[in-house]
């Protein structure tokens, strides 16, 4: 048997707890390809939002610990599946790599580690979909064409914005269109793809939020779609749980399943894809009877 | 839970210690951003996420820092902007009104005016949020 080819893996926290589904349907799929996620043997919280103050050196300190910790690992790149690690992460090293002066002085604060070289990159598990397997392969790996359901790609944030760390075009991104139209099913054009679903403000807007989930499944539904897929553990948990209040409150609200990008692959491949919504299990159920019929 | 700042502008200047010419000075040293480059083209304002929800849009922010109008102090404007930078990578001057919004919100922060007082968060709250969420909120709206 072939082994299987290591990527240096960042999981960040919220794969470990609420996004759990994201990581086990992640690591089912890159098994499936020949890739392992090897999980860093010591990794903290990257900060979950980049330092925007141009002063602020202290708030980097995590991100680049984690950075460092790859470098330990002899590893010169981290892979992450949660968008908001890779937005810091990477906008992080972007910060620090090549900047001697910036290294210095983190550096010198971390007296207690080895100095940080400069020299990690990081990257979404999208783009190593993208640049280093290829759609013909992820394509070819499928046992469980998803023919005739229609997915909408919900990119989010941190994948597109700031241009600097974007993994696609900001305003019109194909990749998760390009990954739905590999596995068989039919990727939904509709207007608030790369929107921001509010993100941190569930916290203490979270009337905010439940209007924009509103909108933004409002108008998936509209273009057709039977499911949602993202890749930031927030949009995903704002996008599920302020539905809840709109199936509460709104007579006959039809639920639109939420899930992450990997899960749909793990439902084409027939690998462990964690928890999925019933009604998408049996839409999908639906369309390969009726298949089969045909 | 918004607690939404009452106080006009001038209340938060007093409460900052601050002038408006400090404040636009200090937001333009945080931000690393020229206020004045904004020529009010309004595209950011046009593609907010979060724009129905801000006493000032965002180009208005820009204007009255630009005009120095103590008004932007008590808008909530900076409190409502989820860093989310579709008028950054959209922005045909390329201000980057986010870190604007940053410096606004480091002002309060560096002075402990924290924004999203953590006792009013119940435990069930924060188990049930993602630890994405609560990090987030606590970075931006707590010193």
């Amino acid at each position: 048997m072939k082994e299987l080819e290591k990527l240096t893996y960042f999981p960040g926290c919220t794969l470990k707890d609420t996004a759990r589904d994201f990581e086990i349907s992640g690591m089912a799929v890159m098994e499936a390809l020949g890739y392992v996620l090897e999980e860093l043997e010591r990794w903290n919280c990257c900060g979950t939002v980049f330092s925007l103050t141009d002063d602020d050196l202290m708030h980097q300190v995590a991100p680049v610990r984690d950075l460092l910790r790859a470098q330990e690992a002899g590893s010169e790149e981290i892979i992450t599946l949660c968008s908001m690690c890779y937005g810091t992460l990477k906008r992080t090293s972007h910060f620090v790599n090549g900047n001697q002066e910036r290294l210095d002085k983190l550096n010198a604060f971390m007296d207690k580690e080895i100095d940080y070289e400069g020299k990690v990159s990081v990257h979404h598990l999208l783009e190593v979909l993208r640049d280093r397997i290829g759609w013909e392969k992820i394509e070819e790996r499928m046992t469980n064409p998803l023919e005739g359901l229609n997915v909408a790609p919900f990119y989010g944030c941190t994948l597109l914005r700031p241009q600097e760390i974007a993994i696609d075009d900001t305003d019109a991104p194909s990749v998760l269109q390009d990954l739905t139209t590999a596995l068989w099913a039919t990727p939904v054009d509709y207007p608030y793809a790369v929107e921001c679903c509010g993100a941190y403000q569930v916290v203490d807007h979270r009337e905010v939020i439940v209007e924009r989930t509103h909108r933004i499944l409002s108008a998936a539904r509209r273009a057709g779609a039977d499911v949602v897929i993202a890749s930031c553990p927030l949009c995903h948990h704002n996008l599920r749980d302020t539905q809840k209040e709109l199936i509460r409150t709104i007579p006959d609200y039809e639920e639109m399943p939420i899930i992450y990008f990997t899960q749909l692959m793990a439902l084409a491949y027939g690998v462990e894809a964690g928890k999925i919504p019933t009604s998408l299990k049996a839409k999908i159920k639906h369309l390969q009877t009726v298949k089969g019929e045909g | 839970m918004i607690k939404k700042k009452e106080a006009a502008g001038e209340e938060q200047l007093a409460l900052l210690e601050l002038s408006m010419d400090e404040i636009v000075d200090k937001i333009e040293e945080l931000s690393g951003q020229n206020v004045f480059d904004c020529y009010q083209c309004g595209m950011c304002s046009a593609g907010c996420p979060m724009a129905d929800e801000m006493d000032l849009l965002p180009n208005q922010v820009l204007h009255a820092l630009q005009v120095k109008d103590p008004d932007v102090m008590s808008a909530n404007s900076m409190w409502i902007c989820a860093s989310c930078y579709t008028c950054q990578v959209r922005c045909p001057k390329e201000v980057d009104l986010a870190k604007v919004m940053e410096a606004m919100r480091q002002i309060y922060l560096r002075k402990q005016l924290d924004h999203v007082p953590l006792d009013d968060l119940s435990h069930r709250e924060i188990r049930h949020l993602p630890q994405i969420a609560v990090v987030a909120s606590f970075r931006k709206k707590t010193g």
